[in-house]
């Protein structure tokens, strides 16, 4: 006993040197950490703290004022960036779904693998980049800045999200489902649909929140394509206002109270990217996979 | 019918019975979501297309010279895009030296250090960094962060540092120092979360071997972690590189938006993102638009080839596990 004690005992102890830059290790990567954290907790801190202050009914329901006036608000850019992200969502959901139903039920295939590139490429596009486009696109055929040119825009980047995501999720499905359906004599555009993408269901539409949430605070490509207004629009072809436009012009401008809207405006809009993310993160965290092993 | 069946190799099961109405449907179901996968195709098709055909009167003027010339006069309708590559390059590279160290120090906590209950919690946190729009980063960056450079940071670097000519000129607060800050901390979360990524596909039996030949912890991840994970994490470092070049809000509204190239990074630059966000809605006169478009264009390929030589690199290390490694 005494013996083996002491062979295990002979094994060298750790040098001092090497316990030491263990533990400066250690305390540099908690430092690493908390230096992160930092930025996080002061911006959150400073939208809270700037902005709170500023967001009363008349902020919510009323447009801008003309400069030098106090007052006003900023609905009709809360209003456009629903609208623009309701456009959005209509063409960019529907098209990123069915990219990636073809994906994971048809897509094991040299055509499928070349789709899953360009998606994974045009998700590393510039969104500045996606307005050029969305302005040769819509805003030239139309002639004019338009809700539809902002809508398309925000969409491109919204389909490879959602395709990438939703083929994960329905590939997550056991095979055994699919041919349960097969076997009952459910046609396979049946299965897909009501089994197969059913079954997925709360992961693609985890999938779709965060692209939603992604686009929502998108600025660079509504410059010239939405362009931005101060008065309400609800026409496909006219210009429109939206809260993270209206939140770079009033940060640019020289005028304290636009400083004191862009703060409020930058407060709404983090609230609503963060409930999305919240809610997306609930559903995650429920089970991707109802009743599927 | 047939054509489904060879399409579909991965459903080993196909439905036996199929009605004549059934296979029409099915085929409709077919076609229909082969339209969307190749929508995908055609969005990326287009943007090359768009950006090529409206580039074309720049280039037949100016040439590969334009990105070698400094003059960017929209009144003489002379366009030169060196200084927006310039300033592209450096806030972008600076943005990484100050990102890297601290993104990867996040992640070697978060995945080897830091106690289970802490983990979720942390992993969630950098996550929202990465959801926090630009244009909120540039707001905070113009009204907190650039007066704390203007009256504390660079009046001290200049005093401890001039003589690197680094830190040289009036220090305004706004410039490409206030850039390079702002694009790290928009960085950080992405190098941070594929660092985890790749750190969490080497296998654990590569761990346990180290530490029961008496390694201590920080020993145990730089050799049997971090040098198994190394090309992984330059992939995520290309990766943030890739979202640095083409990032546009936040540089925008602090980096000063004037095409001089400068030493001192308390000077203002502009990049090759934020002169198409000031000027392309402005931009009269054919030659104008057309050469922010060409600068859209390079800016669009040189992304191009750092995210696919990104991913590439991260595919080597994650290949083979990616079940594990998501999440």
């Amino acid at each position: 006993m005494a013996e083996s004690a002491k062979s295990s005992a002979s094994i060298p102890p750790v040098s001092l040197a090497r316990r030491l830059t263990d533990v400066l290790v250690t305390a540099s990567a908690a430092g690493a950490v908390l230096l992160v954290l930092l930025p996080l907790i002061a911006i959150f801190a400073y939208l809270v703290y700037k902005g709170i202050g500023s967001i009363n009914w008349a902020f919510l329901t009323q447009i801008p004022k003309p400069v030098g006036e106090s007052g006003g608000g900023m609905a009709n850019a809360i209003g456009g960036s629903v609208y623009i992200l309701l456009i959005a969502s209509g063409l960019g959901v529907p098209i990123g779904i069915g990219a990636g139903i073809y994906l994971s039920e048809y897509g094991r295939n040299r055509f499928g693998n070349l789709i899953r590139f360009t998606a994974d490429v045009l998700n590393g596009v510039p969104s500045i980049i996606v307005g050029i486009v969305a302005y040769g696109l819509v805003v030239l055929t139309q002639g004019h800045f338009s809700a539809l040119a902002g809508g398309v825009a925000l969409a491109i980047m919204m389909i490879p999200t959602i395709s990438r995501t939703s083929e994960e999720m329905l590939l997550l499905v056991p095979q055994a489902i699919r041919e349960a359906a097969y076997g009952l004599g459910v046609a396979r555009w049946r299965t897909t649909l009501s089994i197969t993408l059913k079954t997925a269901s709360s992961g693609v539409i985890t999938g779709v929140m965060l692209a939603f949430a992604r686009v929502a605070g998108e600025t660079a490509p509504l410059l010239f394509t939405a362009f931005g207004n101060q008065y309400w629009n609800w026409k496909l072809n006219q210009p429109t206002a939206a809260l993270s436009l209206q939140i770079f012009n009033y940060a640019i401008s020289p005028f304290d109270e636009w400083h004191r809207q862009a703060w409020a405006g930058a407060l709404i809009l983090i609230i609503l990217i963060v409930l999305s993310i919240s809610a997306v993160r609930m559903a995650a965290s429920r089970g991707m996979l109802k009743g599927a092993s | 019918m047939n054509s489904e069946v060879v399409a579909g190799t991965r459903a080993n099961a196909e439905p036996l019975l199929k009605s004549g109405d059934g296979a029409i449907a099915d085929r409709t179901f077919f076609v229909a979501v082969l339209a969307c996968g190749t929508c995908v195709l055609a969005l990326v098709v287009l943007i090359v297309y768009e950006l090529i055909t409206k580039s074309q009167l720049s280039w037949h003027a100016f040439g590969l010279g334009f990105f070698f010339r400094s003059d960017w006069d929209p009144v003489n309708d002379q366009y030169g895009a060196l200084p927006f590559v310039y300033g592209t390059l450096v806030s972008s590279i600076l943005a990484l030296i100050i990102a890297v160290p601290l993104a990867v120090g996040v992640a070697v906590f978060i995945t080897e250090m830091s106690p289970r209950w802490l983990r979720g919690a942390l992993a969630f946190t950098t996550e929202l960094l990465a959801a926090i729009p630009s244009v909120i980063y540039g707001l905070w960056a113009i009204f907190v962060l650039v007066p704390l450079l203007r009256q504390y940071v660079q009046p001290a670097l200049s005093t401890y540092f001039g003589w690197t000519g680094l830190f040289s000129g009036p220090p305004y607060g706004i410039g490409m120092l206030a850039a390079g800050i702002i694009l790290a901390i928009m960085v950080i979360p992405i190098v941070s979360s594929i660092t985890r990524e790749v750190m969490t596909a080497v296998p654990q039996q590569q761990r346990e071997a180290v530490l029961a030949l008496g390694a201590t912890r920080w020993e145990m991840i730089r050799t049997g972690v971090l040098r198994n994970a190394r090309i992984g994490i330059v992939g995520g470092i290309i990766l943030g590189l890739g979202r640095a070049l083409g990032e546009t809000m936040a540089v925008t509204m602090v980096i000063g938006n004037r095409p001089d190239i400068s030493h001192s990074l308390f000077a203002p630059g502009y990049t090759m993102a934020s002169v198409i966000a000031n000027e392309f809605s402005e931009a009269t006169g054919d030659l104008y638009l057309s050469s922010l478009v060409e600068v859209g264009l390079a800016l669009f390929i040189v992304t191009i080839i750092v995210n696919v030589l990104a991913q590439v690199l991260v595919w080597s290390v994650t290949r083979g596990m990616p079940a594990r490694s998501r999440g």
